[in-house]
């Protein structure tokens, strides 16, 4: 690609005669140059659009707040319900003891941490294993393992259920445990990062000074793999926190132990009264929204990243 | 370290040699033990499934049999397969499942590189704004359905409220198919439309910025700058996307089984939004009756939906391929030309 500015000439003459370093660093400059001429300051244009998409991601969350602080329990809210009534913390109050909140909020929170915490541990034990060690079958396996990420959910939970059941887990919180212990996509996603973020040299002076394969794991392989890590940490628990379908399914009659559930469930128990179940999904939501706040920025990047889930 | 293993390590260079080479399956093997256990067998026992008379309750009774709807009562390795076929819900919910699909998906992945072109500009509080497009991701889906089935609600929801303000009439966003198709499928834009314009944005900022440079040097326009150059350039993260969304999107249940209002089936009043996956949960286990052979029949849905899920994807690829092939001839061209 030929790079020419109105004045001055273009860079394969500028490297001919200056050489490689001087060319490059011009490029750079008129890159600069152009970015800040074209794209200096975006339009009051890009900050509209924006604003009209952020509004309309904003008005379901509002509109829930809304309906969930209305005082009458009619159905017909209509245009109140545009309007924030005074009722939200009765109505809280309400949904909080419905869905016997703490015991949800619990049984949420001790299968997302198993999941998170496992998911990204084995992981990273696999993940360091192919990225970095040499073993026969390596290739074989690795493909076994995206492979293994294309099996849509559905496919297994027939089965899943009659074997859940056998076992005697239905309803309990290990059958939602134990399925989400390990996944496809983080093995992927730690190989791939690992290979790149873990130099050979190191495990190498490791293995010179006598480390076993644990210890170099443990103390090289664990702090090199942070970043990449935390990613899918964040990520497992998001994705474990609002999964509905498996839960729903497998914890039959026991709706209040997991949040998502017990939300959904108070649409069945009380179906015509939105202010309550309202109440509840905000409930629900409140705390991977807190989650969001302090976090944000990490999953913005974490995307852009490419931490994103097949 | 125990002393035993100290005293090993040193007594024995064979251990460590034979350390050094079963550590790396080790390592690869709780994922592999698991996935044995919830995807491997549970793979081949739901093909065992669908082929069986199998009830929710009362378990496995031979192999599956069609019955009155095909006009036999032999049994046959099919059976279940043939009974799913011949019913007329689940055309039903094939119908509604890939309208809803294409409903979010399409506007979707627009609206998605629309957001990242503008995400991309030089903004102040750059991040602010990038939070601020992924707020809906930490919203359940399930949460979502419920929300969207009040701002969607037939007679009083913020939209049709709406609607009659500015003198139009109300839509029946429940009863009608169309509309519900709508309805659900925005649900599914409100999720993802800002995940996958954050995807869309990494990849427009790897775009080199001399190609970039050298489109603006040579007089295009910022439209002319997008469809000519970032657009082309972001293919390969939009097959990305657009398999992701195909994946997902065909198996779409927790929004649906929430939009729906009040009591009556989960799928609307006529099935009118009734999707795949809620036709299989319906079919399996809500909907169970002794003697039939519920989810053997359900495991049979599943094959079929993995199937369509597959030829899709199929179809996706081989038409991103054939654009990728007309544009690398495109390209030949063109530096034909140059010659």
């Amino acid at each position: 690609m030929t790079t020419r500015t109105k004045n001055g000439m273009g860079t394969p003459a500028l490297e001919q005669i200056y050489g490689k370093n001087v060319a490059r660093t011009a490029k750079r400059a008129r890159a600069k140059l152009v970015m800040t001429n074209g794209e200096k300051r975006a339009g009051w244009g890009s900050y509209l659009v924006l604003s009209i998409a952020l509004l309309a991601f904003l008005f379901p969350l509002y509109y829930a707040v809304s309906i969930a602080s209305q005082n009458s329990t009619d159905t017909q809210y209509g245009v109140r319900s545009l309007i924030p009534g005074t009722g939200l913390m009765k109505n809280l109050a309400l949904a909080f003891e419905d869905i016997n909140f703490w015991q949800a909020l619990g049984g949420t929170t001790i299968v997302t941490l198993t999941v998170s915490v496992s998911t990204v541990f084995f992981s990273t034990l696999a993940g360091f294993a192919f990225a970095k060690l040499r073993f026969k079958g390596r290739n074989l396996l690795l493909t076994l393992v995206v492979a293994t990420m294309t099996i849509p959910q559905q496919l297994t939970v027939v089965p899943m259920y009659i074997m859940t059941t056998k076992v005697g887990l239905y309803g309990s919180l290990l059958a939602v445990i134990i399925p989400g212990l390990v996944g496809a996509f983080g093995v992927f996603w730690m190989t791939q990062y690992l290979e790149d973020a873990l130099p050979y040299e190191l495990i190498e002076a490791g293995r010179v000074d006598g480390a076993s394969m644990g210890r170099i794991f443990v103390s090289i392989a664990l702090p090199a793999a942070k970043p990449a890590a935390s990613m899918l940490f964040l990520f497992t628990f998001i994705g474990s926190w609002t999964s509905y379908f498996w839960p729903m399914l497998i914890l039959g009659p026991n709706k209040n132990s997991m949040l998502t559930v017990a939300a959904s469930a108070l649409k069945g128990a009380h179906f015509t009264d939105y202010t309550l179940i309202m109440s509840g999904v905000i409930l629900t939501a409140i705390p991977l929204l807190v989650v969001f706040v302090f976090t944000g920025r990490q999953l913005v990047s974490g995307i852009m990243a490419g931490a994103v889930k097949g | 370290m125990s002393e035993k293993q100290q005293a090993s390590v040193a007594s024995s260079g064979r251990f460590a040699v034979f350390s050094y080479k079963a550590t790396p399956y080790l390592y690869v093997a709780p994922f592999f033990i698991l996935f044995l256990v919830v995807g491997l067998f549970p793979l081949l026992f739901t093909v065992w499934v669908a082929m069986r008379n199998y009830n929710t309750i009362t378990g496995d009774s031979g192999w599956a049999v069609c019955g009155a709807v095909c006009g036999t009562r032999d049994q046959s390795l099919v059976g279940n397969f043939q009974w799913v076929l011949h019913q007329r819900d689940f055309w039903m919910a094939m119908r509604n499942t890939v309208s809803i699909f294409l409903l979010s998906s399409v506007p979707q992945i627009i609206a998605a590189v629309f957001i990242a072109w503008v995400l991309n500009a030089n903004l102040k509080a750059k991040t602010f704004w990038r939070m601020g497009v992924l707020l809906p991701y930490v919203i359940a889906p399930s949460a979502c359905g419920i929300i969207f089935s009040q701002i969607f609600s037939d007679k009083s929801g913020a939209f049709n409220v709406l609607l009659q303000t500015i003198g139009l009439a109300p839509i029946a966003w429940h009863a009608d198919t169309l509309a519900s198709h709508i309805a659900i499928a925005t649900i599914v834009n409100f999720r993802w439309t800002g995940y996958n314009s954050l995807i869309l944005l990494a990849a427009m900022q790897a775009i080199p910025t001399d190609l970039i440079e050298a489109a603006v040097v040579d007089g295009a326009g910022k439209a002319r700058t997008f469809f000519s150059v970032t657009l082309p350039l972001l293919k390969p993260t939009l097959i990305f996307v657009i398999l992701n969304s195909t994946i997902g999107g065909l198996q779409i249940f927790d929004e649906v089984q929430m939009f729906n209002n009040g009591t009556g089936a989960a799928g609307g009043a006529n099935n009118q939004f009734l999707t795949v996956s809620l036709y299989l949960y319906n079919l399996g286990f809500n909907k169970v009756t002794i003697g039939e052979s519920n989810i053997g029949r359900a495991a049979a849905v599943a094959w079929l939906l993995f199937l369509v899920i597959v030829l899709v994807a199929v179809v996706n690829f081989s038409i991103t391929r054939k654009l990728a092939d007309a544009e690398t001839r495109g390209k030949k061209r063109m530096q034909k030309k140059a010659q």
